[in-house]
């Protein structure tokens, strides 16, 4: 046979072909099937190789739970896509996919071999194999293992698709489109709540929607046909949104979800082109319904994981909702009731097939009609061996013993195409747990259920252990009444017929006369682990199920364990004797399923990654070739290279530029804070170190600030504008933080105090124009303003007119020349960047950046925190005890200048250091030492700022180290990979130590 | 991610708020008095309570107010919101 699509269906639609290219080769499948449905229905079953044994597997599931049908999408640099479950991916013409995790192919795998030699790969193999040699990491192992261990390729290029987000509030959420999802969705929407049902299928319905057996029935009809008028009416309802393809990622606090909703991952390649790919809903419900459903579980018994062996529900949906037969001779495995109903349908379809039965009997109305089609039923049996290697072909079935324990009597064997298997059904607990919601255990059928429901976190459904459908229909409509505090009655008479009997025989690992030892029961396909690895981590001392699922692997592949974790527990309690119950479980961590990277970040990519802050002379710097520099959010210009400059050179040259003549900085990235109100020179003595009350109206002055615990957080200069009326500096990348600190303190410490902050950092551009012919240049922008020492001194600030326009001058300096930085509105910016440029270029006006600014200040020994200071540094340790006030009573930090610690005389200090070779530039962060004999060397500090002066013509640099207050003139060394630097330490002040280039 | 019912604002998600630690932690009035050890108390010493806790959040991302939120940490469930200076809800102790 090489057609298995045996029949039509609804959801199938036979007018519209389709063709696609699974590792290379091109088959034709129908608009409506999956990857998996339409591989199946050419006869394909091996999809893909086991992850450390290589063994071949087929597809397992039809849905989430898939654990090997898992491939590689397209092969575009920058549109592939690894890990997508063939389970789950809707067919489009021109798909192309390709098996992952097998190498050449899939039907000649090398590393096959594991297979052979696996007795010598037990649990932990990895970890105690890889150990030791240690030099055998880089070169052997770890290529190794990259290369076998193939969980497919990501993309190497940016991914060109676009992502959207949505932010949603409802006042009900209801996960799941199965029958309890649809009442609870009517349910609630028709009690005017705005309502959201979400399902990550294409169509709703769940596992109702192709049920078509006779003796399940809901009002005389059908229980599809009854799903399906409902259907018809919820999507009436007005207040009702209804997201298909759509699937719940994550379950926060506070009912705070995220949902991945496909827009164009079912669409033909021309038409995703342009369109949003996926969105992620941000949803806020008020109220959360879960109805997740439930999933089967395989049964653990040897050589369970051949291709053709599947999900007994799995081949139902296969052959009723997509037309498609696993196989021609097909045999159930089975320990409860569900996989009669795949028999009936196969049977139906004239599928030849027979049941294997754990249980000794059982009398419900379904496996009367399964023995009354003829169906031929091996009660109390179960499968001990798989044959066939690509495709299963046979298999061995033996009778159970009365305790179940081990087998008896005769093996029989049997001939097959395909095996389903149905341990029972496991509730998705998932989103209840990761609500916070806790677990119970019910013995009976041996399934955690969730313990107790909030009163705005419920589930209903089979995800909540009900799973015969009167059970769901009645208890659904009960929760939800009470849930939502409404009276609903649309379900009161409704009328429904179902038999299935719950009644089911629990074997977690299946007795076999094969030892354990040379069996292979697998429990996590994708990840190999069998039930022997879970005996051996427990022989070797493991407990806990969280080490024994990171021992064995267990449940951390990318199907995350749905299929293999319950049945892990399972043994390790029969193992440990003890109730599976007290084990609890691992951790439901999000996401549900894989999300792609596009949909967390959405939007934010490129130029919208972050926020990127541009002066208002931006534009300038950019037409006059600078490099840029990121502070915090700023660009800054770093240096402005000229004819082909490097780096050192360009600051070589701006750096003696702006001593010999002029320079110019833009310094409006600087914070600025506008102070205000009757309390303000109060407010000022309290976060600064020094004393404020008495500076001068049109005065500036530079202060210190630090933390509670007398460390420098932040320095800037101030002027007083006013009586009651401050403008304050900070560093450009601790403006807003210190923003936020001071209104901290002024409303929560100091409430009293009459004062009034204002960020201006935006409002206001700064360009400061120092050296020798600075004044010269200020005089031919303002003519009229008296630039004399006396009348403008430093440290002051005037009000002027740059033609109508207001600027503020503060005459201030942070290169040790002269220099006046003019204030102007933003917007006036540009231009008077521009007209600064003009006037000065008769004296050579030098534009420098920040790289140059860094250099001039270290000639000075200025600081600049958080590059010479991190945090640990108090203003005695920068030898700027000259800043902090004796007589003020209480500051930000003061008491903390005199705890133990900080009076220490051995913490580590500011010092210069000179290098022994002028021409050695010293590397910032490099280690400071005296001794390089002893060991281990004894560290004494470290470089903070280090650069060639060409003022000075050599080298300096400042350090902290341990004493450095006493040490100067002393030898130190530096230690580098190949060579020691010897230093001198010195002063922190290189340049102009009589400060005469202020005044000159 | 939690929502906040700032007393200036009304309800806002979490990410518009920065979280200030402890509530009710005095600065004390003449910090040169303090030994070095109860300095430090007032310096360092937090409780972390695994339960009921009085928390200091300020609308960072909104009217920039600091104020206080009564919060039991075992499961985020914010139980009081009160300004900065009014008394501390007594039913929480
Ligand atoms: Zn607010």
């Amino acid at each position: 046979m090489s057609n298995y699509r045996i029949h039509k269906t609804e959801y199938i639609d036979e007018t519209k072909r389709v063709s696609f290219k699974y590792d290379g080769k091109t088959y034709f499948g129908y608009e409506g099937d999956t990857l998996a449905s339409a591989l199946l229905a050419n006869g394909i079953h091996l999809v893909g190789r086991s992850f450390k044994y290589h063994r071949p597997r087929g597809i397992v599931s039809c849905g989430a739970e898939e654990p090997n049908a898992i491939c590689q999408i397209g092969s575009k640099k920058d549109l592939t896509e690894p890990n997508v479950r063939a389970t789950e991916l809707e067919l489009y013409e021109g798909l192309e996919a390709s098996s992952q995790n097998c190498w050449p192919n899939v039907k000649f795998d090398i590393g096959g071999i594991n297979n052979f030699i696996s007795p010598l790969i037990p649990a932990g193999f990895y970890y105690k194999t890889f150990m030791w040699p240690k030099s055998f990491w880089k070169k052997v192992y770890e290529p190794l293992i990259r290369l076998s261990a193939g969980l497919g390729k990501s993309p190497t290029e940016p991914d060109p698709d676009i992502y959207d987000h949505k932010h949603v509030h409802y006042d009900v959420l209801i996960i799941g489109g199965g029958v309890s999802g649809i009442i609870a969705a009517k349910m609630s929407a028709k009690n005017n709540l705005k309502t959201l049902l979400v399902d990550d299928k294409k169509i709703l319905g769940g596992s109702t929607i192709y049920q078509n057996n006779e003796s399940i029935k809901i009002d005389d009809k059908l229980s599809s046909q009854w799903l399906k008028n409902e259907i018809q009416e919820i999507k009436k309802l007005s207040n009702l949104t209804i997201k298909t393809r759509t699937s719940i990622a994550a379950y926060h606090g506070y009912n705070f979800l995220l949902a991945k909703e496909n827009l164009t991952d079912h669409l033909p390649e021309e038409k995703k082109k342009n369109n949003i790919r996926q969105r992620l809903w941000k949803i806020r419900a008020k109220k959360v319904v879960i109805a997740t459903g439930s999933i089967e579980r395989p049964l653990v018994f040897n050589n369970n994981d051949r291709p053709g062996i599947l999900l007994s529900n799995s081949i139902k949906k296969y052959l009723d909702y997509y037309g498609v037969t696993c196989g021609e001779n097909i045999i159930l495995f089975t320990n409860n009731d569900s996989a009669y109903e795949t028999s009936i349908s196969l049977h139906k379809k004239g599928i030849k097939n027979i049941i294997i039965d754990l249980r000794k009997s059982t009398s419900s109305e379904l496996i009367k009609q399964a023995e009354s089609l003829g169906i031929k039923i091996y009660f109390n049996h179960v499968v001990t061996n798989t044959f066939g290697y690509r495709k299963i072909n046979s298999l061995e079935i033996m009778e159970l013993s009365e305790d179940g324990n081990t087998t008896v009597g005769n093996k029989i064997k049997l001939s097959c195409d395909c095996l389903g298997m149905s341990g029972g059904w496991t509730p998705m607990v998932h989103m209840h747990t990761q609500s916070g919601g806790k677990l119970d255990f019910r013995d009976d059928d041996q399934v955690f259920l969730p313990k107790e429901n909030s009163e705005d976190q419920i589930s209903v459904g089979s995800c909540n252990g009900d799973f015969d459908l009167e059970n769901i229909i009645d208890k659904t409509v009960n929760k939800i009444n009470k849930f939502l505090d409404i009276d609903n009655q649309d379900y009161q008479d409704t009328n429904i017929l179902c038999s299935k009997e719950k009644d089911k025989r629990n074997i977690w690992l299946l007795p076999n006369k094969i030892p354990l030892g040379k069996t292979k029961c697998f429990i996590d396909f994708q990840n190999d682990s069998t039930a022997k690895d879970i005996k051996l981590a427990l022989k070797e001392g493991f407990r806990s199920i969280e080490h024994v699922k990171r021992y064995t692997t267990t449940g951390m592949a990318t199907d995350q364990g749905k299929l293999s974790n319950m049945h892990a527990l399972g043994i390790i309690a029969d193992t440990a004797s003890v109730k599976m119950g007290t084990l609890g479980t691992t951790t439901f961590r999000p996401p549900f399923t894989p999300l792609t990277f596009g949909t967390l970040v959405g939007r934010n990519v490129g130029k919208f990654f972050e926020v990127v802050r541009k002066t208002s002379m931006h534009e300038w710097h950019v037409e006059n070739n600078a490099e840029f520099e990121n502070v915090g959010q700023w660009k800054r210009p770093w240096y402005y290279p000229k004819n082909a400059e490097n780096m050192h050179d360009a600051v070589q040259r701006e750096s003696k530029a702006a001593r010999d003549s002029a320079g110019i900085l833009d310094a409006s990235t600087l914070g600025k804070i506008d102070i205000q109100g009757s309390d303000a020179s109060e407010f000022l003595n309290r976060v600064y170190t020094n004393a404020w009350s008495k500076l001068a109206i049109g005065k500036c002055r530079y202060g210190i600030m630090l933390n509670e615990d007398g460390m420098v957080y932040d320095d800037g200069v101030t002027t007083r504008i006013s009586e009651n009326h401050y403008l304050m500096t900070t560093t450009t990348g601790g403006a807003a933080n210190v923003l936020s600190k001071l209104e901290d303190y002024l409303q929560t410490e100091w409430p009293e105090l009459d004062v009034y902050l204002t960020s201006v950092t935006d409002h206001y551009s700064t360009a400061s124009i120092c050296g020798p012919n600075s004044k010269k240049i200020l005089n031919k922008l303002f003519p009229t303003l008296d630039l004399s020492d006396e009348n403008f001194p430093h440290m002051s600030f005037k009000e002027v007119k740059l033609e109508n326009i207001n600027c503020r001058i503060m005459r201030i300096s942070f290169t040790g020349e002269q220099s006046y930085e003019i204030n102007i509105e933003s917007k006036y910016g540009h231009a008077l960047w521009k007209m600064c440029i003009e006037a000065g270029k008769e004296f050579n006006l030098t534009p420098y950046g920040t790289e140059t600014m860094h250099l001039l200040r270290a000639e000075k020994g200025f600081i600049i925190v958080g590059q010479d200071t991190d945090g640990t540094m108090t203003p005695s340790d920068l030898q700027m005890d000259w800043i902090v006030s004796k007589k003020k009573f209480d500051f930000i930090g003061k008491r903390s200048l005199y705890r133990s610690d900080t009076v220490r005389e051995d913490r580590k200090q500011l010092v210069g250091l000179l290098t022994d070779d002028p021409k050695e530039i010293l590397e910032e962060g490099a280690q400071i030492v005296s001794d390089i004999k002893s060991k281990p060397i004894d560290m004494l500090g470290h470089v903070t700022s280090s650069y060639f002066s060409p003022n000075l013509n050599k080298s300096i640099a400042l350090a902290v180290v341990r004493s450095g207050k006493t040490m100067k003139g002393q030898k130190l060394i530096i230690p580098m990979e190949n060579k020691n630097i010897n230093v001198t330490v010195s002063d922190t002040i290189f340049f102009d130590k009589e400060n005469k280039r202020l005044n000159a | 991610m939690f929502l906040i019912n700032c007393p200036f604002c009304g309800e806002r998600d979490q990410s518009e708020f920065s979280s200030g630690g402890e509530a009710h932690v005095v600065r004390p009035k003449q910090p040169t008095e303090l030994s070095d050890d109860e300095w430090a108390e007032y310096l360092f010493m937090r409780k972390n309570i695994k339960g009921i806790q009085f928390e200091r959040w300020n609308h960072v991302h909104g009217c920039r107010k600091w104020f206080n939120v009564v919060r039991d940490t075992s499961n985020d469930k914010i139980l009081s919101v009160y300004k900065m200076g009014e008394k501390p809800p007594v039913n929480y102790k």
